[in-house]
């Protein structure tokens, strides 16, 4: 488990764009860098995120070795009902992660 | 006599040039070869897209990056994927976003990392099929991947 967070508002209007704020904790190993010992880091990396508003999908990113360590990335969301957020973070050697946010919409 | 030298100056420095140019050059190629396979077959334009990003890099182990398109972001129209690619760094991906109507709105951001100081270009897809696009030229002073990083 890496530690994630999640940044956004908890309440929102219908109709209000929600912007939600991720970081999740990983070294996103590259592949292409070389160790204390000379020799190539193996590849370590997240490559998806996806994030389900009540079991639709409304975000996704694939993530290529180009992005930073501790992978930061912010996008926004319709607020449509009262629901759960569900992220999920996929990557290399098995790596995957879920976190949940709930929405309270008026 | 003087012809004759001045015809391999210019035939040799052509040679120099050629000789460093392939690299930056292959890699302009490639970095359109990957626009293009986003795009996959649609007209690609200039415009309709923001590029928010420091001209000037510090460090390019984590280079701030939004990216921002001009889209009413209905169901009818509205972006369905944003892409970034870079033109120097080992492989020309950089990240690709995938967005629909109940995004609310067609903005993305991240950090990423600069090999080197480059051109890059961020790619919005439409709902229509359109392709536009905002290339910027950015410069790096230290850059990712040559010390090992944090």
């Amino acid at each position: 488990m890496s530690r994630a967070l999640i940044t956004m508002p908890t309440a929102a209007k219908r109709g209000d764009v929600v912007e939600i704020r991720t970081l999740i904790a990983h070294p996103m190993e590259t592949g292409y860098r070389a160790g204390e010992d000379g020799r190539i880091l193996p590849r370590n990396l997240i490559r998806r995120l996806t994030c389900h508003y009540d079991d639709v999908q409304v975000f996704g990113a694939e993530l290529f070795p180009a992005i930073a360590a501790n992978p930061y990335i912010v996008f926004s969301t319709l607020a449509t009902a009262s629901g759960t957020l569900r992220f999920t973070w996929s990557g290399d050697n098995g790596f995957a992660q879920t976190e949940s946010v709930v929405l309270t919409v008026t | 006599m003087t012809l004759r030298r001045r015809h391999l100056l210019a035939r040799a420095s052509g040679l120099v040039g050629a000789v460093w140019l392939r690299p930056a050059r292959a890699t302009a190629d490639e970095l359109a070869a990957a626009v293009a396979a986003f795009a996959a077959g649609a007209p690609v334009r200039e415009g309709r897209v923001e590029f928010e990003i420091a001209p000037l890099v510090e460090n390019g182990n984590a280079v701030p990056v939004t990216v921002r398109a001009q889209s009413p972001m209905s169901e009818a129209d509205h972006v369905t994927a944003i892409a970034i690619y870079n033109e120097s760094n080992p492989q020309r991906d950089v990240a690709v976003f995938h967005l629909g109507p109940r995004a609310g709105r067609a903005q993305v951001a991240t950090r990423i990392r600069l090999a080197t100081s480059q051109q890059l270009v961020a790619i919005a897809k439409m709902s229509d099929g359109s392709c536009w696009t905002k290339t910027v030229d950015v410069l790096v002073t230290l850059a990712a991947c040559v010390e090992p990083g944090p």
